[in-house]
C-alpha cells in the first residue's frame, strides 16, 4: 500500500479519541441524555455511601447497650444519611429519568435550556461534595466538629452557635442551598420544556403521564425550595452576623424553623414520590398491556396532589404544641391528601384489570410498589390522626412509615425504571434472571426490616437513639431489623452486576423491545445525540401503538 | 367514665376484635413497660380508644384493596401461548366518582372521630386541686419544679395516683432552657414537646401506682438517647410522705463533712443547688435530696456509691457527651465527695 492510500484511510476512519476526549466530552456536554445519566450515576454513588451508613447504624442497634459506635459518631451518621438520601440520591435520580425521558417523551431534541441544565447538574453536585467535605473541614478553625451531627431537618436551636460549633452546620447548610440552586434551575427548565418543545400533535392532553407528573413535581420544587433558602440564609446570619431570628436566647423562636423546614419538607416527600407514580404510570399499563385507566383522573389527582401537599405541613409538627384548632386543620388537610392518592393505586389497579400482565422485572417491582406504598399510604393516616400521632410521632413507626414511602414506593419505582430503561440508555437489556433475583430477595430483606420496625415504636422506641437499655425489651426486634440488612445489601450487589454485567455481555435490545407505545421507543437504543431523525408527528397518547394496530388506533377512542 | 365508654363505642363502632387483640399481643411483647397499647391514664387511654378504630379502619382497607389487588395479578396474568392483546379499555368517570365519594365517607368518620378526642384531651376541664409540675429539659435530664410544694427534683417525677370517683390528675407546664426536648411516657400520654420560649401543657391522670417508664422523644443532642424518664406513681399516703421528706432541708452529717468542705471549694457549685449551703447553681440537677433518687444520670444506673463514684470521677466514661465535666479529684477526694453525696438523703 502506498503512502497516499494509508492517508486516505485514516481520514476516513473517525481518529481514535482518548479517554480525556471522553472525559471532556462529558463534562462540557449539554445534552440532556448525559446529563441525565451523570445525574443518575451521581445519584448512585451517593446511594451506596448514604447506604452504608445506614448499615452502621443498625449494627450499633442491633443489639442493646451497644458501644460499637460512638453516640457522637451515630449522631452524624443518621444525618449524613437522611440528607444524603433525599438531596444527593432522591432528587438526582428522579431529575436524572426526567432529563433523559421527558424530551424524548414529548419528541423534542434537548431540553428546553440545554446549558441551564449542565449548570443545575454540576452545581447540585457540587453541593454533595461540599456535604462530604464536612468530614475533612468541618472542624474548621474551631477544631471541634466533623460531619453534620443535628438531623437531617435540624431543628433550632440545635443549630446556633452554642450547641453546634465549629463548621458541620454550615456545611449541611451551604451544600443544600447549592444543590436547590440546581434543583430550581431543573424544575424550571423541566416545566418550560413540557410546555415549549413539545412535537406536533402532542398536546398537553396527550403528553404521557410522566411528563404531567414531572410538571407538577417539578412546579412543587420550585414552591418549596424557596422557603427552606430562607430559612438556611436566615440561619447562616444567626450563626455569622448575630442576627436572632432562631436564637431563643434572645427572644427568637424554634417554632419558626419548624414552620420554615416542613413548608419544605412535605412538599419534598411529594417532589419524590411524584416521579415514582410517573414511572408506574408508564410501566404498569406497558406490562398490562391496555392504556391507563382514567388519564384525565390521574392528571386531576396529581395536580390536587400538588396544592393539597403545601397545606399540610405541621402534621410533622403535631406535639409542638399548636393547639386544637391547628391540629384538627392539620389532621383534616392531611387525611384528603389521601384522596387523590387513593384515585392513583385504584386507577392502576382498574389498568390492570382485564389486561394480560407479564411478570417482567419492571412490573414486579411495580407491584411490589402498589403493595408497599398501599401500607404506606394506611400508616400515614394512622399518623394524620393527631393524637394517635402524640404517641407514634418521632417514634420507630415513623422511620418505619416514611422508609415505606422512600423506600417500598420510591426505591421499588426507580428499580423498575432502571430495568425498563436500561435498554433505552444502552442498548442491551438487563439480565432477567438477576433481576428476578435482586427483587425477591430486596423484597424479603424490606420487609424483614421494615415491617418490623413499625412494632418497637408502638412499643415507645423513639428515633435517633444511639443506643436503649436492656430492660426495654426491644433488642430482639433491632436484631431482626438488622438481619434484613444483609439481604437488602446483598440484593443491590446483584443490581450493581447486573447493570455493570449486562452493559458488556446484555442482550441486544434493539429500539422497542417491551412493545411500548411512547416516544422514546420510537428512536434507536441508546438514541442518537439529535434523539429523532424526523420530528415525529403524533395523533393519539400512543403513538406506537397507533402504528402497530391500524385497525383500532387510540385517536378513535380518546 | 370517659375513656372506658369511647373505648367500647370505637371497638363495637368498627368491629375491633382483631386489631384489639393484635394491639395487646404487642404490648406483651415488651413486658408492657413502654407500650402504647398498655395504657393507664386517661390521656393514653382515649388516644388507645381511638387507635383501635383507626387501626380497624386501616386494616379493613388494606384487606380489600390488597385483596382486589392480588386477585387482579392472579387472575388478569398472561397466559404462555396467549399474545393477542387484551381489550383497550380508557377509563369511566362514573367509577372515578364512586372510589372518590367513598375514601370521603370514610375519612369525614374518621375525622369526627379524632375532633373528639383532641378536644377532650386538649379542651380538658382542670379541677382545682390538681398538681402543678412545672418541667424543664436540660441537655440530657429533667428538671421537675412543684411551685405550690417548694420541691426542686430531678430525672425521677413523683405524681400521685388518681382515680376515676375522684381524679387527682397532674398538670405538667413545660419548657426547655436549651434546645427541644420532647417528654414521652407512652403508658401514661402522647408526647409533648419542650421547646425554649414556648411553654406547652399537657396532664396526665395515671389509674395505678408504680412506676412509668419513657425517655425523650426529640432529637436534643448527643446524649438524647439517655434522657430517659421515670414517673413514680405514688399512693396517696407515700405521695405525701415524699413530699415531706423533700420539703424537710438537706441533711448536713457531721461525719461527711470534708467532703461537703471538697464539694462546696470546687466548681460542683457553679452548676448544683444543695439547699442551706453556698451551692446555688442552676445549670446541673438539684442535689439536695439526691440519695432520696434511686437512679443517676437521668436514670440510666442503679444509685449506688460504686456508679455514683465513677460518675463523679468521669462523667463521659458513662454518658459520653454529658455537660458534666470531669473534676480531676484526688482518689482520696472522690470518697469524700462520694460519701457527701450519699448522706443527702
Amino acid at each position: 500500500m502506498n503512502s497516499n492510500g494509508t492517508a486516505v484511510m485514516e481520514s476516513n476512519q473517525a481518529p481514535k479519541k482518548l479517554w480525556l476526549d471522553h472525559v471532556q466530552e462529558w463534562l462540557t456536554t449539554v445534552d440532556h441524555k448525559r446529563i441525565g445519566l451523570m445525574y443518575i450515576g451521581y445519584a448512585l454513588v451517593f446511594l451506596i455511601i448514604a447506604g452504608l451508613e445506614a448499615v452502621l447504624m443498625r449494627i450499633q442497634l442491633a443489639v442493646p447497650d451497644n458501644h460499637f459506635i460512638s453516640p457522637q459518631v451515630f449522631n452524624r451518621m443518621f444525618t449524613m444519611h437522611g440528607t444524603t438520601m433525599v438531596f444527593f440520591v432522591g432528587m438526582p435520580i428522579l431529575f436524572g429519568f426526567g432529563n433523559y425521558l421527558v424530551p424524548l417523551m414529548i419528541g423534542a431534541r434537548d431540553m428546553a435550556f440545554p446549558r441551564l441544565n449542565a449548570f443545575s447538574f454540576w452545581i447540585s453536585a457540587f453541593g454533595g461534595l461540599l456535604l462530604y467535605f464536612s468530614f475533612l473541614g468541618g472542624s474548621g478553625l474551631y477544631g471541634a466538629g466533623s460531619a453534620p451531627d443535628v438531623g437531617w431537618f435540624a431543628y433550632a436551636p440545635l443549630t446556633s452557635k452554642i450547641f453546634s460549633q465549629g463548621h458541620s452546620t454550615d456545611y449541611w447548610t451551604l451544600s443544600i442551598m447549592l444543590s436547590g440552586i440546581g434543583s430550581v434551575g431543573t424544575a424550571l427548565n423541566l416545566i418550560v420544556t413540557v410546555i415549549t418543545m413539545r412535537c406536533k400533535g402532542m398536546t398537553m392532553a396527550r403528553i404521557p403521564l410522566l411528563c404531567w407528573l414531572y410538571v407538577v413535581t417539578s412546579w412543587l420544587t420550585f414552591l418549596a425550595l424557596g422557603p427552606l433558602t430562607a430559612a438556611q440564609i436566615m440561619l447562616c446570619l444567626d450563626r455569622f452576623a448575630g442576627s436572632h431570628f432562631f436564637d431563643v436566647q434572645a427572644g427568637g423562636s424554634a417554632v419558626l424553623w419548624m414552620h420554615f423546614f416542613w413548608i419544605f419538607g412535605h412538599p419534598e416527600v411529594y417532589v419524590l414520590v411524584l416521579p415514582a407514580f410517573a414511572f408506574a404510570n408508564e410501566i404498569i399499563p406497558v406490562f398490562s398491556r391496555k392504556p391507563i385507566f382514567g388519564y384525565a383522573a390521574m392528571v386531576g389527582a396529581s395536580v390536587l396532589i400538588g396544592f393539597i401537599s403545601l397545606g399540610v405541613w405541621a402534621h410533622h409538627m403535631f406535639t409542638v404544641g399548636l393547639g386544637p384548632a391547628g391540629n384538627a386543620f392539620f389532621t383534616l388537610s392531611t387525611m384528603i391528601v389521601s384522596v387523590p392518592t387513593g384515585i392513583k393505586i385504584f386507577n392502576w389497579m382498574a389498568t390492570m384489570w382485564g389486561g394480560k400482565i407479564r411478570f417482567a422485572t419492571p412490573m414486579i417491582f411495580s407491584l411490589g410498589f402498589l403493595f408497599q406504598f398501599l401500607i404506606a399510604g394506611l400508616t400515614g393516616v394512622m399518623l394524620s390522626v393527631a393524637p394517635f400521632d402524640w404517641q407514634l410521632g418521632n417514634s420507630y413507626f415513623v422511620v418505619a412509615h416514611f422508609h415505606f414511602v422512600l423506600v417500598g414506593a420510591i426505591l421499588y419505582m426507580i428499580f423498575a425504571a432502571f430495568y425498563y430503561w436500561y435498554p433505552k440508555m444502552f442498548g442491551r437489556m438487563l439480565s432477567e434472571t438477576l433481576g428476578k433475583w435482586h427483587f425477591w430477595l430486596f423484597t424479603i430483606g424490606f420487609h424483614v426490616t421494615f415491617d418490623t420496625m413499625h412494632i418497637p415504636g408502638l412499643l415507645g422506641m423513639p428515633r435517633r437513639v444511639y443506643t436503649y437499655p436492656v430492660d426495654r425489651g426491644w433488642g430482639t426486634l433491632n436484631m431482626i431489623e438488622t438481619i434484613g440488612v444483609v439481604f437488602q445489601a446483598v440484593a443491590l450487589l446483584i443490581f450493581v452486576w447486573n447493570m455493570i454485567d449486562s452493559y458488556r455481555k446484555g442482550k441486544e435490545a434493539g429500539p422497542d423491545p417491551w412493545d411500548a407505545w411512547t416516544l422514546e421507543w420510537a428512536t434507536s437504543s441508546p438514541p442518537p445525540h439529535y434523539n429523532f431523525a424526523v420530528d415525529p408527528v403524533v395523533h393519539s397518547r400512543r403513538p406506537l401503538w397507533d402504528l402497530k394496530h391500524p385497525e383500532q388506533p387510540d385517536t378513535h377512542f380518546e | 367514665m370517659r375513656f372506658i365508654y369511647l373505648c367500647s363505642a370505637s371497638m363495637q363502632a368498627a368491629g375491633a376484635g382483631v386489631p384489639y387483640r393484635s394491639a395487646r399481643f404487642l404490648a406483651t411483647l415488651a413486658g408492657d413497660s413502654t407500650s402504647i397499647f398498655a395504657p393507664q391514664a386517661t390521656p393514653a387511654h382515649t388516644i388507645f380508644g381511638l387507635s383501635l378504630l383507626v387501626l380497624a379502619i386501616t386494616t379493613a382497607i388494606f384487606l380489600a384493596v390488597g385483596g382486589l389487588l392480588l386477585y387482579a395479578i392472579i387472575r388478569f396474568r398472561q397466559h404462555p401461548n396467549d399474545t393477542g392483546e387484551p381489550r383497550q379499555i380508557y377509563g369511566s368517570n362514573q367509577i372515578e366518582v364512586l372510589w372518590t365519594v367513598i375514601p370521603v365517607l370514610i375519612l369525614v368518620v374518621l375525622f369526627l372521630a379524632t375532633m373528639r378526642v383532641i378536644s377532650e384531651t386538649e379542651h380538658a376541664h382542670k379541677p382545682v386541686d390538681a398538681l402543678d409540675v412545672v418541667v424543664l429539659g436540660h441537655q440530657y435530664w429533667w428538671e421537675y419544679r412543684y411551685p405550690k410544694l417548694g420541691i426542686v427534683t430531678a430525672n425521677e417525677l413523683h405524681i400521685p395516683v388518681s382515680d376515676l370517683r375522684s381524679s387527682h390528675p397532674t398538670y405538667m407546664t413545660m419548657s426547655s432552657v436549651d434546645t427541644d426536648h420532647s417528654f414521652w411516657v407512652p403508658r401514661l400520654a402522647g408526647k409533648m414537646d419542650l421547646i425554649p420560649n414556648k411553654t406547652n401543657v399537657m396532664w396526665m391522670d395515671p389509674q395505678a401506682a408504680g412506676l412509668y417508664l419513657g425517655q425523650c422523644a426529640q432529637y436534643c443532642g448527643t446524649e438524647h438517647a439517655m434522657m430517659l424518664i421515670r414517673v413514680y406513681v405514688d399512693t396517696p399516703e407515700k405521695f405525701a410522705q415524699w413530699v415531706k421528706e423533700q420539703q424537710k432541708p438537706a441533711v448536713d452529717d457531721p461525719k461527711v463533712a470534708a467532703g461537703k468542705e471538697v464539694f462546696l471549694r470546687t466548681a460542683c457549685v457553679n452548676c448544683h443547688t444543695v439547699n442551706g449551703t453556698a451551692a446555688q447553681g442552676r445549670f446541673g440537677p438539684d442535689l439536695t435530696h439526691f440519695a432520696s433518687r434511686e437512679t443517676l444520670a437521668s436514670g440510666i444506673v442503679p444509685n449506688n456509691v460504686e456508679n455514683l463514684r465513677k460518675w463523679i470521677a468521669d462523667p463521659d466514661s458513662m454518658k459520653p457527651g454529658s455537660l458534666m465535666p470531669k473534676m480531676n479529684l484526688t482518689s482520696h477526694e472522690l470518697d469524700q465527695v462520694t460519701a457527701y453525696m450519699a448522706s443527702l438523703r
